[in-house]
């Protein structure tokens, strides 16, 4: 044998500090954020990138009965289709008005309003109620923002479940493989006994790509884009129309946003 | 001493038999949900939680209600409490343990238990849960042995236990206000979300487990031929009264808040539990059935001709149990995630793998206080025929 | 000595189960595994080399996975540095399998005669290993 555990493990450790400055360069916003011209690597610092989504339900609402970005996601990350609602596995999904927000409907809203189907997925909260419960640390926030899971360390004890105050979290109730339509061969499966959500596409960011619900829309309803950056299409698109956020009272600063 | 439970009559034989029986056919299925996974519970998406930890929950109450006993004895000198504590140490120890097994077979990934201590994470409640839940067992376990040895010797136990015993009593509360944590923490429900959540735990532990404990020394005292002194009886009873009165009024409370604020995030889980919301009531029988054993426990022990009639002391008890069980594990648990956060309702029903699990789990506890009782009990009759 | 029928009787019973695995096989040995190496992305490779070397690997490679999966997964950190310098993309599926695309004449042989079952292969996957997931067409 040519090596010990020891040194094998220094050399690995020395090698991804080494290797740390050059995968940050794989992780900048610059080709994802192709509109326009400034990168966000003027900043220099990890800190500089905070990702985040903007639903232009506007532009939405003129398709209905489309679903490219739930169908991109599902097809993306292997995402099984269970019929039995109470088992269901879903990353991205749409819900009417008054259960996207409930508690603000009122019954003087335009019919427009109440017919429109909002796509709901997960937040991405800044202080996400999940992240503080998981007594593993399976579920936990990176520095660009996004919430991830960590598929080999959940013990699937749920208490993430029942702190996300949006529903955006699901639980592999049996083995989703038999569930699973068409196969994305880049990316792997989960097994039963975790839990999962949307992941904000971290596997795609990190070879520059954009998220694949916003590639797939085709209308331009969802944008992503780096919320510290304020030059980017989602701050510019903040700044100028009104936006909400998702029962915004209970502090979790959520980084999905809603142009309505 | 354990091999005082390997002796015993016809009827002790079989209760023991069908409590294997009963932890077989549990075991069984519970290596199918090994295999197939939580699926095969009742459980979904929006309602996460179900039976087992609705079973953590009340068994976590159950256990610290020994301190009703210890504190009167030690902080305040209640002597008469002296010879029945070791059965509350005794059903803290059983209780305790029901609870971590209840949670082992909640997890969807059982064999990554120990990620939970090899990743300590401080932020997460689940982690100190399981600090507290094991710290008390342990003390129990301490406590219970070195007693039980000195009462083998007729010799008073030995001083240094005297800490632990004294540690016990803000262990107690912390394990139970540890586990309403779990729930009072979470932004996303609002029928947990309310600082009584601790309170109305303690106050329904307090009930429920001294109320356990008199069941079990009252069913010693009909097949063994020991029995506890009625006046110490007496004396957990009107604890019992006092703690389940606490209990039904800080459920007055929530009602009181969640109504006259009007808003309509707490009145829905209410709604739902007592009278159904948008047409779904299955819970609805249940927590009715709750409220009227609470109200009737309560009465019967507030009534001290009622309280000092055997038959009615159990059914007291007994109803007190009842109600704070459906409260705690049915209400509390299942009702928190009703509705669910888009104001939608998936109700819950146990399957029947789950449903044996659970019996499974329950017997494995009581096989333990069936085998910790015996042993007291056996010293308890050698200390009689002395006399 | 007290009960020697019984003890006796007991420690047979005892020693002839502990040693079941012996005498079952009639001392023959499991064959040696012999994990194949011909898969055509490999044969298609100038340099028949893989992330580190083979005696490396033999040794380490469940270490370095390990470090992998927390490198890539909690720290985002997506390229690995071999010990000479070339950037590799962390990913067992897409990397590892790639070349290695015969888990049954390869990993399989190994993990089996050792009987290791690694929770690996319940999420990451190859493309031919898809036939064997049962499918339900949407039904629960």
């Amino acid at each position: 044998m040519g090596i010990n555990r020891r040194s094998f493990l220094k050399i690995v450790g020395l090698s991804a500090l080494g290797v740390s400055s050059g995968a940050w360069e794989v992780l900048q916003p610059g080709e994802v954020d192709a509109a326009h011209g400034h990168a966000a690597a003027e900043h220099g610092t990890k800190a500089a990138v905070r990702w985040a989504m903007v639903v232009d339900m506007r532009r939405c609402k003129e398709e209905k009965g489309c679903t490219k970005c739930i169908d991109a996601c599902r097809l993306v990350h292997n995402i099984p289709v269970i019929d039995n609602p109470k088992r269901e596995v879903k990353w991205i999904w749409k819900e009417g008005y008054e259960h996207a927000f409930p508690d603000t409907h009122n019954e003087y809203m335009s019919e427009e309003f109440k017919e429109a189907q909002f796509i709901l997925m997960c937040n991405h909260c800044d202080n996400p109620p999940c992240v503080r419960v998981c007594p593993t640390k399976a579920t936990f926030k990176r520095p660009d923002g996004i919430v991830a899971m960590d598929y080999h360390r959940c013990i699937g004890c749920r208490f993430c479940m029942a702190a996300c105050p949006y529903g955006s979290r699901n639980l592999n109730w049996v083995d989703p493989r038999p569930y699973i339509r068409e196969v994305n061969p880049e990316f792997p499966t989960r097994m039963k006994g975790v839990v999962e959500k949307c992941n904000f596409c971290v596997e795609r960011l990190a070879q520059g790509l954009l998220p694949a619900c916003v590639e797939a829309c085709h209308c331009g309803a969802l944008l992503f884009g780096n919320l510290h950056d304020p030059e980017s299409k989602v701050r510019r698109v903040l700044r100028s129309n009104v936006s909400m956020r998702r029962k915004p009272e209970l502090g979790t600063h959520p980084c999905v946003f809603y142009l309505v | 001493m354990i091999e005082k439970a390997l002796k015993g009559g016809p009827r002790y034989w079989a209760w023991i038999s069908f409590l294997l029986l009963v932890i077989v056919i549990g075991f069984m299925f519970y290596l199918r949900q090994l295999s197939t996974g939580l699926g095969i519970t009742g459980m979904s998406r929006d309602i996460s939680w179900g039976v087992y930890i609705a079973q953590f929950t009340y068994l976590v109450g159950v256990a610290a209600g020994a301190v009703m006993l210890v504190m009167p004895k030690y902080l305040h000198g209640y002597k008469r409490y002296g010879e029945i504590i070791i059965f509350g140490e005794f059903l803290a120890i059983a209780a305790v343990t029901m609870c971590l097994l209840f949670i082992v077979a909640d997890l969807g990934q059982p064999m990554r238990l120990m990620n939970v201590l090899l990743h300590p994470t401080p932020n997460s409640i689940l982690f100190w849960d399981m600090i507290v839940l094991n710290g008390y067992l342990l003390i129990n376990l301490i406590v219970g042995y070195n007693t039980i040895l000195a009462m083998k010797k007729n010799v008073p136990p030995p001083g240094w236990i005297k800490p632990f015993i004294y540690l016990s009593i803000p262990w107690a509360f912390s394990i139970h206000t540890v586990t309403a944590f779990l729930y009072c923490g979470l932004p996303g429900r609002h029928a947990w979300l309310t600082a009584i959540m601790a309170p109305r735990f303690l106050a329904s532990a307090f009930a429920s487990g001294p109320a356990f404990l008199v069941i079990m020394l009252m069913i010693i005292k009909r097949v063994t031929r020991w029995s506890p002194d009625p006046e110490a009886i007496q004396n957990v009873a009107r604890t019992i009264c006092y703690a389940m009165i606490a209990n039904l009024f800080f459920l007055c409370l929530e009602f009181f808040t969640a109504f006259y604020s009007n808003i309509p995030g707490h009145m829905h889980p209410l709604k739902y539990l007592f009278w159904g919301l948008w047409g779904y009531n299955s819970l609805v029988p249940w927590m009715r059935v709750s409220i009227i054993a609470g109200v009737i426990g309560v009465f019967i022990m507030l009534i001290p001709p009622l309280r000092r009639k055997e038959g009615f002391l159990i059914l007291g008890c007994a109803a007190i149990v009842l109600g704070t069980w459906i409260d705690k594990g049915v209400g509390l648990v299942i009702g928190g995630f009703i509705p669910n956060p888009f104001e939608k309702i998936t109700e819950y029903q146990p399957t029947l793998p789950e449903i044996s699990i659970t019996l499974a789990i329950w017997a494995t506890g009581f096989l333990i206080l069936t085998v910790l009782y015996k042993m007291v009990i056996y010293l308890k009759e050698r200390d009689l025929a002395v006399e | 000595m007290y009960d020697s029928s019984k003890i006796i009787i007991g420690l047979a019973i005892f020693v002839g189960l502990v040693t079941s695995p012996l005498w079952l096989n009639k001392g023959k040995a499991a064959p040696k595994p012999t994990p194949k190496l011909d898969t055509p992305a490999i044969q298609q490779l100038e340099k028949k080399e893989c992330v580190e070397s083979r005696a490396f690997m033999r040794a380490a490679h469940m270490q370095l996975l390990n470090v992998w999966r927390d490198q890539a997964l909690r720290k985002g950190e997506r390229t690995y540095i071999n010990k000479k310098g070339e950037k590799i993309k962390i990913s067992l599926q897409n990397t590892c399998m790639k070349c290695h695309s015969n888990k049954k004449e390869f990993c399989d042989t190994c993990h089996n005669y050792t009987d290791i079952k690694p929770y690996c292969w319940d999420c990451h996957f190859i493309p031919e290993g898809r036939k064997t997931w049962a499918s339900t067409e949407g039904h629960s």
